[in-house]
């Protein structure tokens, strides 16, 4: 590896003419170029996705050209309707916000071991497989064994974290051993362990009783999360376990000596190499513990989404979400809140969506890979928005296969 | 095109007898070993001496009509766990990586015949059936393999096949509903080149990491398929159903025993990708096109010093890719399974791009492994059928686990193209 992993915004250096927007406000440079630029890219999104709304209604498309202002009407009235009702669905009312911060919980913690991964120059695409076998794990805990909550919902919790820990390691270890790449491993691991639970769940071990599909029995009542605002409400305290995931990843980044280690052989491995860090072992642990993190998400998805069984779909797409969370995050503990709490209420927001306006929820996955790529390619948003400055260094992760 | 000589590779790793050489030999050896215990342990005394297991090698369509093979099961099994044993004592008196991969080869295709013996001890199975579903499902896995060796030839990474793949079925089933199979076909085309072009654009113009490009255009593939399937083809269902792809027996060549049904009695798709195989080996070998596009892959500084357009090679690369998995896409929607479903391709197109890395980033090399591919697929619907007691999700995991197998190096001694994933920055 050549380049260095420019995951951290570059020094702005002295700017020459502030836009109007930051004397306006006085607020530095740099700090709204990290909001303006996301901004932009949501906003675009927004309105690439009311296109999409707009000319995907076969009725409306039927009578375009025959009566083209009530077509066009029609189109601007579905598309408010679907906006409101995402909103509404997001933020709209207290039930709306224990969705958003619910479908915001794995995501989380996931984007978390993903953005952990990039720091150190790793590209985790495994945070599905991870939280596959990390499901299963925490399911047989929380199944098999009988103990009081106090100590039940710890010991299931470890066991998705070991699992999840168990699956990232692996890769970590061919990459450390043998040089494998981890997109490459991890990409296979993803299938392998959704075959793997396919096939574990329909082991009589922990198959639900009575039914040919593979799902498993129910966790017994001591494994399941504890709700934070009453039974009516879903978000439950795997939410406060993901913040403080934010925190201790904030610390394990920027204030302990493994996060410095793991930054540096992020940034340069050779470099890393001889200043005396032992780069297979870093690798390993970093692997494993982004591992972990999916795994914990892995079984949040258990213990806290009813019916609290495991099934191949655990995970849904979590994993694959979680990467984007970490992009838009940029790969920053605080940056991937602020992310998975975004992409969290859009999937609150996307199911009111697709109950109120008959949009399906898919739109929400389209809204995020725009984001993404948006966020990833700042010259794009630049150009369309002409915003002025010094354009900034696309991230650069990976440099091949090799090495 | 014009033809010019040129060097097979252009760079050879010399062999050297190292001693992780030596101690790759020697795993593999006792890998070999531990097959043909297997094979004499469990196919060989786990049917009974007398039994015999009939391979079928026609179809009831066949001109030639039963042919078949029948022949004593324990016998057939004992002989081969003897070959694989010589197999393997070889490799650990060898100690170098010599002809590894035929002995792997040749190891692991015994065990499956023994395998499929002992499945079938007294019963028949249809052989021919078998390896006629292989070649069907190999072609998209093959055509993801080509479409990620042209992008990695020429230094970008292609994660997002299964996206382009995805995308272009979508797009080929509605066309092929509403103007017919020509229009389908050529609607993927196009829709793959754009996608290509859209890769292409983020990695090369914005420099994105080709990575998360690619992944991202798998997300966008996704939502944005699924999106239009729920909302427009629930709604128009006439839109789903695309006309039907019909076939073409090749005269004389279809009726030959075996071969026949497996390579000579399928639709234009089948031809085109086994012709596109021996295109594109030709192309990157053997013209001016493939060399520079090598070498912009390779070493792009030195390509750009003798004036080659780095980018503008790469840029054509990528789309040309997406041309070839659009094709890919348009023979799973159209030919395959003849109508879209969400997420229909469900990860073959990282099957693909498995497949490109075990066929070492060659033509050759991808249409085998996507037949290596094709055959787990296909042994697995057999075995399920079978009722081995082998639960498929088994066979279902092999391509995967023969991928991390591969990459790690322990087989196949694969090495990607030089400069594969590095953005060029013109000095």
């Amino acid at each position: 590896m050549s380049e260095p992993g420019t995951t951290e915004p570059r020094d702005p250096g002295p700017p020459a003419k502030p836009p109007w927007l930051a004397r306006a406000t006085g607020v530095g440079e740099s700090t709204l170029r990290a909001l303006v630029l996301p901004t932009l890219a949501f906003i675009t999104a927004l309105i690439i996705g009311a296109l999409i709304i707009a000319v995907s209604d076969v009725d409306n498309l039927r009578i375009l050209f025959a009566d083209p202002g009530t077509a066009l009407g029609n189109m601007v009235e579905e598309v408010a309707r679907s906006y409101r009702a995402l909103f509404d669905g997001a933020v709209g009312s207290i039930n709306a916000i224990s969705e958003t911060l619910f479908a915001t919980t794995p995501l989380l913690l996931a984007g978390l071991g993903i953005a952990l991964g990039f720091r150190a120059g790793l590209f985790n695409i495994g945070a599905q497989g991870q939280m596959l076998i990390a499901g299963i794990a925490a399911a047989y805990v929380g199944i098999y064994v009988s103990a009081p909550a106090i100590v039940h919902i710890p010991l299931t919790i470890l066991a998705g974290l070991a699992g999840g820990m168990i699956w990232g390691g692996l890769a970590g270890v061919l990459k450390a051993r043998t040089g494998a790449h981890e997109v490459i491993t991890t990409i296979m691991g993803n299938f392998i362990a959704l075959f793997l639970v396919q096939w574990l769940l329909t082991t009589e071990a922990i198959q639900d009783p009575g039914r040919n599909n593979p799902v498993s029995a129910a966790l017994s009542g001591s494994a399941v999360l504890p709700r934070l605002f009453g039974s009516e409400y879903r978000v439950t305290i795997g939410f406060l376990i993901a913040i403080a995931g934010v925190f201790v990843l904030h610390w394990l980044l920027f204030r302990s000596s493994f996060g410095f280690e793991l930054r540096a052989v992020g940034s340069n491995p050779q470099a890393g190499s001889y200043a005396g860090m032992n780069v297979a072992i870093v690798v390993t642990l970093v692997m494993a513990l982004a591992g972990g993190l999916a795994g914990i998400a892995g079984a949040n998805q258990v213990m806290g989404l009813p019916p609290f069984k495991a099934s191949p779909a655990l995970a849904g797409s979590v994993g694959f979400d979680a990467i984007t969370v970490a992009l838009l995050g940029r790969s920053n503990p605080v940056g991937v809140m602020w992310a998975a709490l975004l992409f969290g209420a859009l999937s609150a927001g996307g199911r009111v969506m697709q109950g109120a306006a008959q949009v399906p929820i898919d739109l929400v996955v389209v809204l995020q890979a725009l984001i993404v790529i948006f966020v990833a390619a700042p010259g794009l948003i630049r150009a369309i928005w002409r915003v002025k400055g010094e354009p900034e260094e696309a991230t650069q992760l990976t440099t091949g296969w090799g090495s | 095109m014009t033809a010019t000589k040129v060097p097979e590779k252009v760079q050879e790793p010399a062999v050297v007898r190292t001693g992780a050489d030596e101690r790759r030999a020697r795993i593999i050896g006792v890998i070999l070993m531990v097959l043909a215990a297997v094979v004499l342990g469990v196919f060989a005394f786990g049917v009974p001496s007398g039994a015999s297991s009939t391979f079928n090698l026609s179809l009831p369509t066949d001109a030639i009509q039963d042919i078949s093979v029948t022949f004593n099961s324990r016998l057939f099994s004992g002989v081969a766990a003897v070959i694989i044993f010589a197999l393997g004592v070889e490799r650990l008196r060898r100690r170098n990586l010599q002809r590894t991969n035929t002995a792997l080869a040749v190891g692991l295709s015994l065990f499956v015949l023994a395998f499929l013996a002992w499945a079938a001890a007294d019963s028949s199975f249809s052989m021919v059936g078998m390896l006629r579903s292989t070649v069907i499902s190999s072609i998209v896995i093959t055509l993801g393999a080509l479409c990620g060796l042209t992008c990695e030839r020429a230094g970008v990474i292609n994660i997002g096949i299964e996206g382009q793949l995805l995308t272009s079925a979508f797009v080929a089933v509605v066309l092929s509903s509403a103007f017919g199979t020509w229009a389908g076909v050529g609607g993927a085309l196009v829709v793959g080149a754009l996608l290509g072009a859209l890769l292409a654009w983020l990695a090369i113009r914005f420099r994105v990491d080709q990575i998360i490009a690619g992944v991202v255009i798998n997300i966008l593939a996704l939502g944005l398929t699924s999106f239009l399937a729920s909302r427009v083809l629930s709604e128009a269902q006439d839109l789903n159903a695309p006309a039907r792809v019909p076939g073409f027996r090749i005269p004389i060549l279809a009726d030959i025993p075996v071969i026949g049904p497996m390579f000579f009695d399928h639709t234009f798709f089948v031809y085109v990708t086994f012709l596109l195989v021996f295109g594109l080996h030709f192309a990157l070998f053997r013209t001016r096109w493939g060399l520079r596009a090598r070498s912009v892959g390779e070493h792009p500084k030195a390509a750009d010093t003798l004036g080659i357009d780095v980018l503008r090679v790469r840029y054509r690369n990528v789309i040309i890719g997406g041309v070839i998995a659009g094709f890919g896409g348009a023979f799973l929607a159209l030919a395959q399974i003849s109508r879209f479903e969400e997420n229909m391709t469900g990860g073959i197109g990282f099957i693909g791009l498995a497949a490109m890395i075990f066929g070492r980033w060659m033509p050759f090399g991808a249409l085998a492994a996507g037949l290596v591919f094709g055959f787990s697929g296909a042994l697995a619907q057999k075995v399920a059928i079978l009722g081995t007691g082998i639960p498929s999700e088994f066979m279902l995991m092999l391509p995967y686990v023969a991928t991390v197998i591969v990459v790690a190096g322990l087989v196949g001694g694969a090495r990607p193209p030089a400069a594969d994933g590095q953005p060029y920055i013109k000095q």
